[in-house]
């Protein structure tokens, strides 16, 4: 197949009639953002204004509510700091808190494989019973349906959320503006790798956890002070990397990120040098990021890194007009980088 | 291509020439590494760990006379 | 971490920029054969930091890039086999063979696993003998004593459920032909430091000798790399030739004994295709033949051959050098990450694929001289 530039492909493109999923198109990059695009938007009408990452604001009468839900698939089921049970609260609750909101109910969906050990989901219910204390929501209503040996994965969980918003404007992409500070709650990727050791049976002694928390105490903290939160969002899948991406394409912005402002823990920081793996594209669930005005980006910092897990927390850069440079890495040796989405999910590599 | 990251040698296990294996520490995580191609490590060392494997120790003096050799260059260097 | 934090010192690279600044009068060509090398120089803009006329070319240093489409082609079709464990490093699994990738075929139902280690997948067989596993043995010299030392594990503890698919390439003669090419360009190499960790250096010096072409041995971080082009263009304004080892933390001139004379013993040196080049004599390896049973291609069969196209790709011209992937018309439009034409999209060490990942917005590639940040004209 001649390109009629002068050369021939050596290899065929890949037939499009006959795509099926991968697992990429999971992976929060832009296969899945391609999904969306194609197949979702145009079905249901969805304007981009609509499909947030984390959550729909509705108006219903005269109450705002934050409604959202998420979908839990992790392998495996159990890993060190949590496990699919805790992941699927704390997952929803903090949805609802990127939107502004006070996290209230959520609806519990299982569908569970033949064969799964009960104890193992007594263990899991459990876990969410604790998370769910936690962080203060309550689960109003559950289905329950099992699929055949085979066909599932031990166990896969669905939540949806509703919330009041709290924030006088629900926080989206589109509210952020040119010289905004970019704050990050916390040091990243223990999620990811935590994951990742324990499916792969990496090996790793001295366990990394999971940083799967919830984050609706100290987003409302934020609001009662009455910081401006222009944006809220949770670096999960995708990473940070792919967090700020998406809000700079939705916003139209470019933002230029300090690299060395970035706090990434020893033990990740270890796991991910040998994986070959890029921290800043590795889950994290208990964390965010906050879009705030210059003026008041102390303010918010000293809120964040007095509520828990805050201590790492930091302002790692800022917003300004479109130049059509995207997400610009401002890099430790002095270079500079353009930040994008994967391709597809970041797969270890040994050279 | 070669990935190869430096770690220290927190523990040796094992006689057999084949599978001899240390813990090695990188930055804050621990992991089994084989150690068949330095069989002079100690506890303490650092090694170059590849595929599970170590294949070299990592010579200190060198690696500060490698750090130092900037400042011989630098700043009345020829030109 | 140590050694890795001091060799990314902020300052000393600047300062190595200086001096690099002070003491290059004039255009020269360098090329780096090292994958890892590729990706830390574009990650950390290392020649953004290079005095304009320092041209930097990336050549075949992908393990991953280099391996022929046959062998990702048998790789499919030994992982789409009812039954087998195929394991291989995360690095090869979106490399497209002539129907699509590993991934495709996980995707479609093979039972493909991602290693870190050969060990690991010899542990998969030693944990499931009902099952053939099969391990996909690619890289550089580096590499090659891990794979030679689990075959020499499986065979003394009698591990018979288990099989490789090899591909590993030599670099030495890889540099020879690129050397002896009339369309050669290439003035000076930075030799992939990892590789002579295992192998020493003692090679490259009738290499250097023969074709006058100054050989520096360098590491992997930002100061190694700065380092090590520093000591090349030094010897090229001296018009000097040596093999020189900046990386002598790790590297010595005989490397390592040991892994060497595993190497010996589990393979046997042979030609060798690197995709988008063409056959390379002597530089490949296969098994030798106390330890055949071992090789994958043997136990399944060979795999179906397609004709190799007869004009080349533009990777074959990226991987020598002649070309950046910003010269390529599919670059970026038809040619992604996501949908990858040539070998060099596809591994994060491929030089298209670090291109894609940090330069395409800046439209004018390497080398072009120090980006100062937003403050630059492009």
């Amino acid at each position: 197949m001649t390109g009629g530039f002068g050369f021939a492909l050596s290899c065929p493109l890949p037939d499009r009639q006959n795509e099926v999923i991968e697992l990429a198109h999971g992976g929060g990059g832009l296969l899945m953002h391609g999904l969306i695009d194609r197949i979702f938007r145009p079905a249901f009408a969805i304007s981009s204004a609509d499909l947030t990452h984390d959550g729909a604001v509705l108006e219903i009468a005269g109450a705002r509510l934050a409604f959202t839900t998420d979908s839990y698939v992790v392998r495996p089921l159990f890993f060190p700091g949590g496990d699919i049970g805790s992941l699927a609260i704390y997952g929803t609750v903090n949805d609802l808190a990127m939107c502004g909101a006070q996290p209230l109910f959520l609806s519990l969906g299982l569908i569970l494989e033949e064969g799964l050990p009960i104890s193992q989901l007594r263990q899991v219910i459990a876990s969410m019973h604790t998370a769910a204390e936690t962080a203060g929501v309550r689960l109003a209503t559950g289905d329950t349906k099992v699929v055949e040996h085979g066909k599932g994965d031990g166990l896969y969980i669905n939540t949806a959320g509703i919330g009041f918003v709290r924030s006088a404007v629900p926080p989206a992409p589109q509210h952020v503006r040119p010289g905004d500070a970019v704050l990050l709650s916390g040091d990243i990727g223990r999620h990811g790798i935590a994951v990742l050791a324990a499916r792969e049976g990496l090996g790793f002694e001295g366990e990394i956890e999971s940083d799967a928390a919830p984050l609706a105490a100290t987003v409302m903290e934020l609001i009662e002070a009455g910081i401006d939160l222009h944006c809220l969002r949770d670096p999960t899948r995708g990473g940070l990397a792919t967090t700020l991406v998406e809000i700079a394409k939705s916003a139209s912005l470019d933002m230029y990120i300090d690299e060395s402002s970035i706090v990434v823990s020893e033990p990740v920081r270890g796991a991910c040098e040998i994986l070959g793996l890029d921290p800043l594209y590795v889950a994290s669930e208990g964390r965010f990021i906050a879009f705030v005005p210059l003026h008041e980006a102390e303010a918010a910092l000293s809120i964040v890194r007095g509520a828990p897990r805050g201590v790492d927390a930091a302002i790692i850069g800022r917003v300004e007009a479109s130049r059509g440079r995207g997400v610009v890495l401002e890099g430790m040796i002095g270079g500079t980088r353009v930040l994008d989405m994967l391709s597809g999910e970041q797969l270890p590599r040994i050279c | 291509m070669c990935l190869a990251v430096p770690g220290q040698v927190l523990s040796i296990e094992g006689e057999d020439a084949l599978t001899r294996q240390g813990r090695v520490k990188f930055g804050g995580i621990v992991k089994q590494v084989n150690l068949a191609y330095v069989p002079e490590v100690a506890v303490g060392d650092y090694v170059l760990v590849h595929a599970g494997f170590a294949i070299t120790i990592i010579d200190e003096p060198e690696a500060l006379k490698t750090l130092a050799y900037l400042a011989e260059v630098e700043p009345e260097e020829l030109s | 971490m140590k050694y890795i934090d001091e060799f990314r010192d902020a300052a000393s690279v600047r300062r190595y920029a200086d001096a690099i600044a002070r003491i290059t009068t004039r255009s020269w060509t360098m090329m780096e054969i090292c994958g890892g090398q590729t990706h830390s120089i574009v990650r950390h803009g290392i020649d953004q930091l290079l005095p304009q006329g320092v041209n930097l070319l990336h050549g075949p240093g992908c393990p991953v890039c280099v391996t022929p489409t046959e062998s990702i082609d048998a790789a499919i079709a030994i992982a789409n086999t009812p039954g087998v464990i195929f394991c291989s490093f995360g690095d090869m699994l979106r490399v497209p063979g002539h129907r699509g990738s590993l991934l495709a075929a996980k995707a479609r139902g093979a039972d493909v696993r991602i290693v870190y280690s050969p060990l690991d997948a010899l542990k998969i067989a030693q944990g499931t003998r009902d099952r053939e596993v099969v391990f996909f043995a690619i890289g550089f010299e580096t590499t090659a004593p891990a794979t030679a030392m689990t075959v020499a594990q499986a065979a003394r503890d009698g591990i018979e459920n288990f099989s490789l698919l090899i591909s590993h390439v030599l670099v030495p003669p890889a540099i020879e032909a690129l050397l002896s090419a009339p369309d050669n360009q290439v003035q000076g190499f930075l030799a992939a430091g990892h590789v002579c960790t295992i192998m020493g250096y003692w090679e490259y010096e009738p290499i250097a000798q023969r074709f006058r072409v100054p050989i520096v041995v360098t590491g992997f971080e930002p100061l190694d790399l700065m380092q090590g082009i520093y000591l090349c263009i030094r010897q090229l304004e001296e018009n000097r030739v040596e093999v020189e080892n900046q990386y002598r933390r790790s590297v010595r001139r005989d490397g390592n004994r040991i892994a060497q004379q595993v190497m010996r013993r589990v393979f046997a040196v042979q030609s060798q295709r690197w995709r988008g080049i063409g056959e390379i004599a002597a530089s490949g390896l296969g098994l030798s033949a106390e330890y055949a049973r071992y090789d994958a291609r043997t136990r399944f069969g060979p795999a179906e051959v397609h004709s190799e196209q007869p004009s080349e790709c533009m990777a074959g011209l990226i991987l020598r050098g002649l070309r950046k992937p910003t010269d390529c018309p599919a670059f970026a439009t038809r040619c992604t990450p996501e949908r990858p034409v040539g070998a060099t999209m596809v591994s994060s060490e491929g030089a298209c694929a670090a291109y894609y990942r940090y330069r395409r917005h800046d439209g004018t590639g390497a080398g072009v001289g120090l980006d100062m940040g937003r403050d630059a004209s492009p």
